[in-house]
């Protein structure tokens, strides 16, 4: 009983409004000034102006909203997800519901289990993978690379993500493959971009660059490249250097 | 050209030598290379096939010949920007590419709701010619690669009473950026009502003459039945999604199961077939044909007057385009506008127009049941006017991955049936 009390009021100090403030201050910086263009001048007076990015949102339980009919089954697919998994539950490090989508974000090592079950499981019965994809997070020191993965169940018509990531000095993620063969291409398409392997990948190459190509190019620090183009004696700089809003 | 003892890899060289290596060898089987450059790959799509006589063994499809690296450059343009890239990845399926992509911002902005009725309709009548367009096009090229070029006049001309269509609305035929995040980019043109219910009284009979065609054409049936079979399991193992799962007899269909653009107001059926060929796949296409018209008289009936862009001065595209004897282009009224009468107007313009709209930060993932199956769209943003991150779930991506499936142990001609059947748009493949 104290326990529950304690956690309860560990919680009650999480919300409070300066761990909140310490919080947001802890952010990355996105932009400054008001116009998020460094390239002229700001004279409004807003120079000093700082828009930081958002905190890595958790939601809590309940994840079904009764006002968005969206996310009428979150609950209970979190609560079968949790009893499928049963020992290896902890690698859902957090779920985020957003924009009426679950997102459950897990350990890497968990991955394989984790599909088996979606797939299995006749509770969740996600027959359907949809691929995965890369994000390339440079400011988020050990875990840069995200693997996105897209899940539908035609039986629940039910929908869900499952993110993972890696740090960028170990790029290395399990291959679902053997349980949703459909992500065989998508694997090597994030693999060609990104530079993620997946471990146990019968065969990852390059799909959609050259074999030999050098880099992984939807990296951030892949440049976009480009040339100045002249038209009429006023040259235009290619996409990446003219100016930009941020 | 190599040749050992197994086998014969005849990628390059002339055919001449190749026969008569074989003559001199007693190797038995032969590894060709079909593409990327080939009347009958649907585009740059290359395929490497080891066959044992006719039969062929083993099936490799390689891709990236059209790799044009559509995602990375969206990252450097503003979201609006963003629908001019999209609509040219399946650039047969332009406006299913667009509607995706747009609703995926819509999605991050939080403006679903707000998104006005008369724009809605206009994205579905658009959507459902263009996938009576694509479906037209599946069909005349399916006939053109099995060598009945009147299948293949036929099916472009009908295509081309869509595209008139296209034309008058967005202005162009193809690569239209017509849909836009908050809305489509112009209201329909006078006459454009007009023209759609023409299509309407004549598309029926022009779908009986294709059907009188092919449904029960001997030759057709003997190239397409029981030819290139994918079962169900198969379908959900490797992805397939669109009319190649719904001819292996599950009716499964977005518009039905997730709508979006108010889908769940109209009434149509998802055509179903349990077949699992090439001969099954055509019917279900041209079934889903004869829905979409259904689907586009009810649009008809929906259209109210109304705004077609989102109310909301900060999302909302401001430029106007009019009709002009050269076609659709500027408007007249809104550059005198912006130029010598509002200076705030301007203004407005040139903020949204060059920096564009702040989208809150988030992912978000939308699907819509295009032309040849599910198109989904995933978006990351960071805050900013530019998208952080978006991909595309191309769904002939993910379909030519069944090929090997579909065609080894068949011979050599069905493996043209089984890549013709998939309906492949290399444009949409490597984006």
């Amino acid at each position: 009983m104290s326990t529950d009390n304690e956690r309860e009021r560990d919680e009650e100090a999480a919300r409070l409004p300066d761990r909140m403030g310490e919080e947001r201050l802890a952010a990355p910086i996105k932009r400054t000034g008001m116009f998020g263009t460094g390239t002229s001048g700001d004279t409004s007076g807003f120079g000093l102006l700082q828009v930081r990015g958002s905190a890595p949102v958790s939601s809590q339980r309940p994840f079904t909203d009764p006002d968005d009919p969206r996310t009428a089954d979150f609950d209970r697919v979190a609560d079968d997800l949790e009893a499928a998994l049963g020992d290896s539950a902890g690698a859902v490090e957090r779920v985020e519901v957003s924009h009426g989508e679950i997102t459950f974000h897990v350990l890497r090592e968990a991955l394989p289990e984790l599909a088996r079950v979606l797939r299995d499981d006749p509770a969740l019965r996600y027959e359907l993978c949809l691929g995965v994809t890369g994000v390339h997070f440079p400011d988020r020191e050990g875990r840069e690379l995200h693997a996105v993965y897209q899940f539908r169940s035609i039986t629940h018509n039910s929908e869900i993500r499952v993110t993972t990531t890696c740090p960028d000095t170990d790029r290395h993620i399990p291959s679902i493959v053997a349980v949703y063969p459909t992500n065989d291409w998508h694997e090597r398409e994030a693999w060609d971009f990104f530079g993620i392997v997946f471990d146990g990948h019968p065969a990852l190459t390059r799909i959609q660059m050259p074999d030999d190509w050098h880099g992984h190019p939807q990296r951030k620090d892949y440049p976009l490249g480009g040339i100045p183009v002249e038209y009429r004696g006023a040259t235009v700089p290619p996409p990446d250097q003219r100016r930009s809003y941020t | 050209m190599t040749v050992t003892e197994d086998y014969i890899d005849a990628s390059g060289g002339d055919w001449d030598d190749v026969i008569e290596k074989a003559q001199a060898t007693s190797a038995e089987r032969l590894v060709v290379n079909m593409g990327p450059q080939h009347p009958s790959t649907h585009g740059v799509l290359r395929l490497i096939l080891t066959l044992d006589g006719e039969t062929c063994t083993e099936a490799r499809v390689a891709i990236g010949y059209l790799h044009t690296g559509i995602e990375k450059n969206m990252e450097f343009r503003t979201w609006t920007q963003g629908t001019t890239f999209v609509t040219r990845m399946d650039y047969l399926t332009p406006l299913f590419n667009e509607t995706a992509y747009c609703l995926a911002v819509e999605k991050l902005l939080g403006v679903e709701d707000r998104i006005p009725d008369r724009a809605s309709v206009i994205r579905v009548m658009m959507m459902e010619l263009n996938r009576m367009a694509s479906h037209f096009v599946a069909m005349a090229t399916f006939g053109m690669e099995l060598g009945a070029t009147t299948v293949m006049t036929n099916g472009f001309r009908e295509r081309e009473m869509i595209l008139d269509v296209f034309e008058l609305v967005t202005g162009l035929r193809m690569n239209h950026a017509y849909v836009r995040p908050g809305g489509v980019a112009q209201d329909l043109p006078p006459g454009a009502v007009g023209k759609v219910r023409e299509l309407l009284k004549e598309m029926p009979e022009r779908i009986k003459v294709m059907r009188k065609l092919l449904d029960e054409n001997p030759v057709y049936l003997a190239r397409t039945k029981d030819v290139a079979y994918l079962n169900l399991p198969g379908c959900m193992a490797l992805g397939v999604t669109g009319p190649l799962l719904r001819a292996s007899g599950l009716a499964y269909d977005l518009r039905k199961a997730k709508p979006y653009c108010g889908y769940e107001g109209y009434e149509f059926d998802v055509p179903v077939s349990d077949g699992g060929d090439v001969y099954a796949r055509y019917r279900v296409r041209i079934a889903e044909m004869e829905e979409s018209l259904k689907i586009i008289e009810q649009c008809l009936d929906k259209l109210a007057p109304g705004p077609v862009m989102i109310e909301d001065a900060k999302i909302g595209w401001p430029a106007k385009l009019a009709l002009g004897p050269d076609g659709m282009g500027n408007s007249p009224d809104h550059i005198a506008h912006i130029m010598s009468s509002s200076m705030e107007a301007l203004i407005h313009h040139f903020k949204l127009v060059t920096e564009g709209f702040r989208v809150p930060a988030g992912q978000a993932y939308t699907a819509v049941e295009s032309a040849k199956g599910e198109l989904g769209c995933y978006a990351v943003s960071d805050g900013g006017t530019r998208p952080y991150r978006v991909h595309f779930r191309d769904p002939s991506f993910t379909h030519l991955q069944a090929v090997a499936a579909m065609c080894e142990g068949g011979t050599v001609a069905d493996v043209i049936a089984a890549v013709a059947s998939i309906d492949p748009v290399m444009g949409g493949v490597d984006r």
